[in-house]
């Protein structure tokens, strides 16, 4: 193990935090996760396995491309089938279903499709294939969108003509406010992201700790982190005293990085957007503003799609609210499971309604 | 001969700098990074970081930019922070 | 008539597809069942049960560090058979090659071939080449089957067959093949390579069957697509236990864990070409342990966790964690990463 992850994974401090926490929950507690990462780290390191009974972790939505609304992706397949089309997405987009199939299927009936792990990279396959129109399928939140702006920037400095980008961006703080605004919401505490932190600052989730008397802790993704932020969160719970606390200091300034955000707001303006499983929420997405609209694919390829509503029943707006779990919801393993998702919740490896239906209630209890 | 970084979206650990590449604002010739990551060397921009880097500095990197830089004392008082944190638990 | 390069002609049974035969296959693989080219191998078996395996190979890159896709068929099938309990005795060797493949790649995989069934101590009885047009096979794809023959007195081994209480070892470390091979693909330049850990792994079954008592070793298994999760995973559905590892003991090299780290992998679910799981009753852990470690493709052999009795109605496979934490271990699902082997 690396010296530099030591102290974040160490036993001694885990088992101390635990305990702690432990103290600290003395009635049924639930607290929501917004990152794809945390979702991933606590599977990983069996976090929720040291938690107490009675102390919940929800999976809020905090995976980009979970959330990615079953429009955009009809859009998305019906840019796959342009002969001269090659789509450049991040890997898990392409098991996302549209109103008709997959990606991976367009894919395996011969829509061009290519797996990148950055936005450079796509720009790289455009320049490598002068006679193809490679569009950039732009999901995640403002992590990701300025690592969008500057490459639309420099596909523009560059005259690169072949190459376009889809936005599905999403931003995080219009999609809590919207969450928290529900009366029966069941959620005591949020364990902010960490890198979306990175860049709007600890000084963004500030509005909402305050309107919705929210408790907030930014945490890093290393075991002894989440816990540590899980603690924090219980303190002001027990306390009934509603902070920003910032515990990924290392990570998260309190202005974020204005760099960043002014990258992402040269390039990309707020729009409404859909999001799967929560319906639209307003000025929660990006698009591209007109000065860059020539690097826009909605505008490149103007074809109208026919919006399908998303199959009627999904409960993952409830079930990420807490206020329902996924056996409640009537398409949980009939006509939603892990090989055929229909909401964020199954879509997301790790979402609720996936982990419940592959391990059961919770893991290992 | 160090190709572009080919990752995962998020890496959590601050990878540190070894050399600068290239003019900030071009580019043509972007400004990046080479980083040290994981026994092998990777290049990252740096059109969207804080701060720019410098040799020795580290910086925590998502899909392939640079998000924020810390000097070598920066890391140390963070890493401090933290154990004080965990301390008080 | 030498060429550089393979041509439909090689694949018309004529001249040419003796030539290279010949050439580049008799050259290397001669021997009194191959060389007669009759239709058919005619073999006398000694006593005891017959296994019978078949495996094929699309692997890309065809070549890789630490071995290439001839040798990796050999191991390949030879493992099958071991994994039984079979001493390995006959392979039948099938080539589809595309079209303008370098013919000094096809030699070199030949030698490889050669090398290994030899080190194996298999021979091939049997052979078939084809070719295909240009775009209609990916340079080379083979198969090999394989027989042995499992000796009376060697016990019952079967996937069913692991009980509670039971320890579970795996024979060195874990994720150096697909580590390899994702590592070759993405271009990524690493500062130490990565080898493959393709292997033969007859030797180190024999030795370690002779070691036990019949019965005493439950079962053996090779994790190669999908991993030692995969595996894991069909032991517990096969047998109806649930088994419980700790990732503390599982041995992984650094290089191999920063090259997960680096590219978002699980090592428990990259592929293995020279390694096996065996489950074995606990009395007898530590001696075959040991026998295990003198052997060299047994070397870093450990012990990963035991079987236990399935909790609930789905068995499962359980990690403790470095942390102490406890989590299920999946059965793999989304994208497997192709042509692995």
């Amino acid at each position: 193990m690396s010296n530099k992850t030591k102290p974040f994974q160490d036993k001694k401090h885990v088992d101390t935090l635990a305990k702690a926490i432990k103290a600290l929950v003395s009635r049924p507690l639930k607290l929501m996760e917004v990152c794809g990462t945390h979702t991933m780290a606590i599977f990983r390191h069996g976090i929720r396995s040291l938690l107490p009974d009675g102390l919940e972790l929800v999976s809020g939505p905090g995976c980009p491309v979970c959330v990615t609304s079953q429009d955009d992706l009809d859009r998305i397949m019906k840019l796959a089938s342009v002969k001269e089309v090659v789509i450049a997405t991040f890997g898990d987009l392409i098991r996302v279903p549209g109103s008709s199939g997959t990606l991976a299927q367009a894919r395996a009936q011969g829509a061009n499709v290519e797996i990148v792990y950055s936005p450079a990279d796509a720009l790289g396959l455009a320049k490598k294939m002068p006679q193809k129109q490679v569009v950039f399928l732009a999901v995640g939140f403002e992590t990701t969108a300025p690592t969008v702006a500057a490459t639309i920037m420099q596909a523009k400095a560059m005259d690169i003509e072949n190459f376009s980008v889809y936005s599905c961006h999403k931003l995080m703080p219009p999609a809590l406010d919207a969450l928290f605004q529900d009366e029966d919401l069941g959620i005591d505490g949020l364990l902010c992201p960490g890198h979306v932190s990175s860049i709007i600052g600890s000084v963004a989730y500030e509005p909402l700790c305050k309107k919705y008397k929210m408790p907030c802790v930014i945490a890093g993704f290393e075991p002894v982190d989440i816990l540590l932020g899980i603690y924090h969160l219980l303190l002001q719970i027990k306390d009934s005293s509603p902070q920003v606390v910032n515990a990924y200091q290392r990570a998260v300034p309190y202005n974020g990085n204005p760099n960043a955000l002014s990258v992402m707001m040269q390039v990309f303006c707020e729009k409404d957007a859909i999001w799967r499983g929560l319906g639209k929420i307003e000025k929660s997405g990006l698009g591209i503003k007109d000065a860059f609209g020539h690097f826009d694919a909605g505008k490149r390829f103007p074809f109208s799609v026919l919006s399908r509503p998303e199959p009627k029943g999904c409960l993952c707006g409830d079930i990420i609210r807490a206020r329902a779990n996924p056996p409640d919801c009537p398409l949980f393993a009939t006509k939603c499971t892990p090989v055929t998702p229909i909401g964020p919740c199954m879509v997301s490896s790790e979402g609720t309604c996936s982990a419940y239906y592959r391990y059961g209630r919770h893991e290992n209890r | 001969m160090f190709i572009k970084e080919k990752e995962r979206m998020c890496l959590a650990v601050p990878m540190e700098v070894l050399e600068i590449k290239g003019k900030e604002g071009d580019f043509l010739d972007p400004h990046r990074a080479v980083v040290k990551a994981q026994g092998t060397k990777v290049e990252v921009r740096l059109d969207i970081v804080d701060r720019p880097p410098e040799k020795g500095d580290y910086v925590i990197v998502h899909a392939g930019f640079a998000i924020h830089t810390l000097s070598k004392q920066e890391a140390k008082k963070s890493l401090e922070l933290f154990e004080d944190m965990v301390k008080n638990v | 008539m030498k060429t550089d390069k393979i041509l439909l002609d090689h694949g018309s049974g004529g001249l040419a597809t003796k030539n290279l035969i010949e050439d580049v296959f008799m050259k290397r693989l001669a021997n009194p069942f191959l060389s007669p080219m009759e239709d058919s191998a005619v073999l006398e078996l000694p006593p005891g049960k017959l296994a019978f395996t078949t495996d094929s190979f699309v692997i890309d890159p065809v070549f890789f560090p630490g071995g290439d896709i001839g040798s990796l068929a050999i191991h390949g099938t030879v493992n099958d058979l071991s994994m039984q309990g079979a001493c390995p005795l006959f392979l039948s060797l099938g080539l589809i090659l595309e079209e303008g493949l370098e013919m000094a790649e096809l030699e070199k995989i030949a030698q490889s071939l050669a090398q290994a069934a030899q080190e194996a101590g298999v021979t091939i009885v049997t052979a078939d080449t084809k070719v295909v047009g240009k775009g209609q096979a990916d340079k080379i794809f083979i198969n090999t089957s394989g027989i042995g023959i499992i000796e009376k007195g060697i016990g019952e081994i079967g996937i069913d067959r692991a009980s509670p209480g039971d320890v579970v070892i795996v024979s060195g470390y874990i994720g150096d093949h697909g580590a390899s091979i994702l590592l070759a693909r993405s271009g990524l330049p690493f500062e130490s390579q990565i080898l493959s850990d393709s292997a033969p792994l007859n030797t180190l079954v024999d030795d370690m069957l002779k070691c036990v008592p019949s019965g005493v070793l439950r079962l053996l298994r090779d994790p190669t697509r999908g991993g030692v999760a995969t595996v894991l995973n069909e032991i517990a559905q096969a047998s109806g236990v649930d088994i419980k590892i700790q990732e503390e003991q599982i041995p992984i090299r650094g290089e191999v864990q920063g090259v997960c780290e680096l590219l978002g992998l699980d090592p428990l679910y990259l592929a293995n070409e020279g390694k096996c799981i065996v489950v074995v009753d606990k009395d007898y852990a530590d001696s075959l342990l040991s026998v295990m470690r003198r052997h060299k493709f047994g070397k870093n052999a450990t012990i990963i966790g035991h079987i236990e009795e399935k909790a609930a109605h789905q068995p499962k496979v359980l990690l403790q964690t470095n942390i102490g934490g406890l989590r299920i271990v999946p059965v793999l699902t989304g994208e497997p990463l192709p042509r692995i082997c």
